[in-house]
């Protein structure tokens, strides 16, 4: 046989067990496994999710769905192996639910765990951590102490404001409980003016917002309080501990001196989980002290449940005090903020 | 007739993939129609004139760009001599082993006003304030267009290359002999012989920037396929999404018409002369000249950003060891796209076969259906291919209960078929588009004498199309292996459970923002990218030595 021949069967018998072996569908039921669908990057939970099998034995299947998590769960339909659901904002968690991807959570520690005003009405979600849009400063050029997030937009700041792109979730969540609190018109005209304010084209993430404060690139900037954590505590490298040395953090609260803007990672369980009781035994395990305080000591977040303090690294952020807007109502202005960006050009 | 239904059968097996193809396309149309249409004067207004602004502004950039550089860089190497021409003929290439995705995070690093770049020169020009250089941002649209030039020009220098060698030697031997030199040779011997091999290979640069998200994404411009993203994430409609979506494949198909038109006429080149120019030597101050322009692509496209994720996984490993995911990681990438080059080949063969052997305005219909998978962005496809699949699966769940029969469990959605499906729509393009190429180079008098020898069908396609076509299969198959390795948004939708690939990773890690996280998995792509293309040269040139080996031989071989 010449050769070519030779290899070219060599390579397809070669292959097909593969084939076969590779494409066999994982089980989706099993005794002691839940599988988990998450828009949370698998660095972040995957020290609770190992603590989590530790202590009860359940595997923990993971797959990090970055956007579509939405579609994904709806195209897999009623057979999908999907139980539970975690995001990292309140408007795709609320939009899990409106599109019927979840079922009601029936957990009596769940309850007990969170807040009220935290609390979904029909507790088809959990909310399992929070963070705070703060902002920060350069330490040498801004000697402010305290600010609010409407004074972002004044003029003293022009050319000054480091951003990421308006049109990221974390920024449309802060613009709508702006929209709110102020109305679309006056929130409208904020973006107009805070667009002016910028150094850049908003790009990047938060944690460059810190690096362009310390290489003078602006003199201000919006960040999620974790970040920070994450950068003071040297898990980026010692070349970001350098940057968050140049800022100084400042939680802003809103004008009429309420509170501090939140959002918050989440979870839900699956409409059609086939593990269902595993994904609750998962939620409560993540609202327990044991994990809010990994979200806390590991992740630089705030925990929901009480009593339980944030990392020392961010205590100079001081106590979070809670904006009274609920956060399902920042979620149903999403869209009208994701519109808004658009109109005043905020990304260009 | 017998033949006509052995010709029906190898029509609908060809035809098979190609609607496969068309999946996806279908629905994104679907989910267009579902849309209320509320969000389009919205996207019209706002998004839309802008979004087709930057996306064509980019396009034309970095294609001509990459043009000037492929071509550049070609003809420096093909036509001339010059110190280390041997080896930068073939690092040329290395780009190809590039994201754009990563070069687009280690440039923003490198050329930050923090980083090594503006460090040095600061240093050196002794200025202390951080500011004092005002060198250009690199999140800017030159500096997307710089990026990505740099880690697209291969195609075109590949095609470039390939038509000087084949076809254009003779023509610019006579040329030299009859006195013209440098400029005029590349202005009206080199240029028009290798305009068609030019024009495919910058149609292929300007589709991968339609398709790409990563870099646009990051660097901050907003094309159509980042519009397309972020109406789909952050304005919560998957329906607005999908309307751009299709919006913009009329833009692609444009490009893919013009591509068809160049490759057209390249396929009546003819293959008889194949052996490249003699070189023609350079005076010291040019020839150091050609090797530093010929150097400065491999720097920029690869060198830079591969030393910059080198020295970032050093530190990364050095603090925190290496991370522990990563033979799993490398095995799933590995794995996936050895079985999607595997499909795709043998439906490349299958496809173009059926067009040579059958021919008819069917076979052509399905060869030219099944390149539109290239036009569609990873994301894009992914969410055209969702709905499809969640049809199949409910049909398939459907009939096993109709038939009284436990349902398996989802056999697409969710599951390593769902992902070898995108990767096979989505690079069919590669082998068909080189198999047709390559079939041009065998004579049809080939097919007539086997039949006339008795050879039926499969002989024909076993034993005499396949070892002609061998090198250009094998030449296909290690792109598409590249191009699977480096698939990203496609892969981040629609993996199962626990499969991580190394792309899937340093997105995970550079949407956290710790890119020195992901620079371990960055750099695994790389390295195991750069295998395929290490293959890739060496098949070229055992392929040219052979050619040159027989040209030989028929020279000196009497008549």
């Amino acid at each position: 046989m010449p050769t070519h021949r030779r290899s070219l069967l060599a390579a397809a018998a070669s292959v097909l067990p593969l084939v076969g072996a590779l494409l066999a569908p994982l089980p989706a039921h099993a005794a002691k496994e839940v599988n988990l669908y998450t828009t949370r990057e698998q660095g972040l939970i995957q020290p609770l999710l190992e603590k989590f099998t530790a202590a009860t034995g359940i595997k923990v299947n993971t797959v990090f769905v970055n956007a579509g998590l939405a579609e994904r769960v709806a195209a897999e339909g009623t057979r999908s192996p999907a139980d539970v659901l975690m995001t990292v904002d309140v408007g795709s968690l609320v939009d899990l639910d409106r599109k019927g991807l979840t079922q009601p959570l029936n957990s009596t520690v769940a309850k007990a765990a969170v807040p009220t005003e935290l609390r979904d009405a029909e507790a088809h979600w959990v909310p399992l951590s929070l963070r705070a849009r703060v902002f920060l400063v350069s330490k040498d050029r801004v000697s402010d102490k305290s600010m609010t997030y409407e004074q972002l937009a004044d003029p003293r700041w022009k050319g000054k404001v480091c951003l990421r792109s308006g049109n990221h979730p974390y920024n449309t969540a802060l613009f709508s409980a702006m929209i709110a609190k102020h109305g679309a018109p006056a929130t409208e005209t904020y973006l107009a003016a805070l667009k002016q304010n910028l150094a850049r084209k908003p790009a990047g993430g938060d944690r460059d917002v810190a690096r362009d404060i310390m290489a003078g690139i602006c003199d201000i900037g919006v960040s999620n309080s974790y970040y920070v954590g994450l950068m003071r505590s040297g898990a980026g490298g010692a070349e970001q501990k350098k940057w968050t040395d140049a800022v100084r953090v400042i939680m802003p609260t809103f004008k009429d001196g309420a509170g501090t803007h939140v959002n918050l990672s989440g979870a839900a369980i699956a409409r059609h989980a086939p593990n269902a009781a595993n994904g609750v035994k998962l939620i409560e395990f993540l609202l327990s002290p044991e994990a809010q305080k990994t979200y806390a000591e590991a992740n630089f977040e705030f925990p929901v449940l009480k009593g339980i303090a944030a990392h020392p690294v961010i205590a100079d952020l001081g106590a979070l005090k809670l904006d009274t807007v609920r956060l399902t109502e920042i979620a149903a202005h999403r869209a009208e903020a994701s519109l808004m960006i658009d109109r005043v050009a905020f990304d260009r | 007739m017998e033949h006509d239904e052995r010709h029906r059968g190898l029509l609908l097996a060809a035809a098979l993939p190609a609607l496969l193809v068309l999946m996806p396309v279908l629905g994104l149309v679907v989910l267009a129609l579902h849309g209320s249409g509320d969000l389009w004067p919205h996207l019209a207004s706002y998004v839309l004139p802008d979004a087709l602004r930057e996306t064509l502004v980019l396009l034309a950039g970095t294609g001509a760009l990459a043009a000037g550089v492929g071509v550049g860089a070609a003809w420096l190497v093909t036509s001339y001599s010059f110190p280390g021409r041997r080896w930068l003929e073939w690092a040329l290439l290395l780009p190809l082993a590039m994201p754009t995705y990563i070069v687009a995070y280690a440039y923003v690093d490198v050329m930050h006003p923090l980083g090594p770049v503006q460090t040095a020169l600061r240093a050196m020009l002794g200025i202390t304030d951080v500011r004092g250089l005002l060198l250009p941002d690199i999140r800017s649209m030159p500096g997307a267009i710089v990026v990505l030039a740099f880690v697209l020009y291969p195609y075109v220098y590949l095609n470039t290359r390939a038509a000087l060698h084949m076809q254009a030697a003779d023509a610019i031997d006579a040329a030299r002999g009859l006195g013209a030199s440098g400029g005029v040779l590349l202005r009206r011997v080199i240029l028009p012989m290798a305009g068609p091999a030019i024009g495919v290979g910058v149609g292929l640069a300007m589709m991968e920037v339609l398709a790409d998200i990563g870099a646009s994404e990051f660097l901050g411009i907003r094309t159509m396929t980042v519009s397309v993203y972020v109406t789909w994430v952050t304005r919560g409609s998957v329906e607005g999404a999908a309307q751009i979506a299709l919006a913009m494949l009329a833009l692609t198909f444009a490009v893919l018409a013009a591509e068809r038109a160049f490759a057209r006429r390249r396929d009546q080149g003819g293959g008889a002369g194949e052996r490249p120019p003699t070189r023609q030597p350079l005076a010291p101050a040019w020839a150091w000249l050609a090797t530093i322009g010929c150097a400065i692509p491999v720097a920029i496209g690869f060198a830079v950003p591969a030393l910059h994720l080198a020295v970032n996984s050093w530190v990364r490993i050095s603090d925190f060891g290496l991370p522990p995911g990563l033979p799993i990681w490398i095995w799933n990438s590995l794995r996936l796209a050895v079985m999607a080059t595997a499909i795709t080949i043998g439906a490349g063969f299958l496809i173009t076969f059926c067009h040579r052997h059958v021919g008819g305005s069917r076979a052509t219909a399905v060869l030219r259906i099944s390149a539109l998978g290239y036009a569609l962005p990873g994301t894009v496809l992914a969410v055209g291919l969702l709905g499809p699949m969640s049809w199949f699966d409910a049909t398939v769940d459907a009939l096993f209960h109709l038939l009284g029969w436990v349902p398996p469990a989802l056999l697409l959605s969710g599951s390593i078929a769902a992902l070898l499906l995108a990767y096979t729509v989505r690079f069919l393009a590669i082998p068909t588009g080189a198999l047709e190429s390559a079939y041009g180079r065998v004579p049809p008098a080939m097919d007539e004498a086997a039949r006339g020898l008795g050879a039926r069908d499969t002989a024909l396609a076993w034993r005499i199309h396949l070892p002609l076509l061998t090198p250009a299969m094998g030449a296909a198959a290690l792109m598409v292996l590249i191009e699977c390795m480096k698939e990203l948004p496609a892969t981040l939708l629609l993996r199962p459970l626990n499969v991580e690939t190394l792309a899937t990773h340093v997105y995970a890690e550079a949407s956290r923002g710790t890119y020195e996280d992901g620079a371990v998995a960055a750099l695994a792509i790389v390295v195991v990218g750069l295998l395929p293309v290490a293959l890739l040269i060496q098949a070229i040139r055992v392929h040219a030595l052979y050619r040159k080996r027989t040209a030989r031989r028929e020279l000196l071989a009497p008549a």
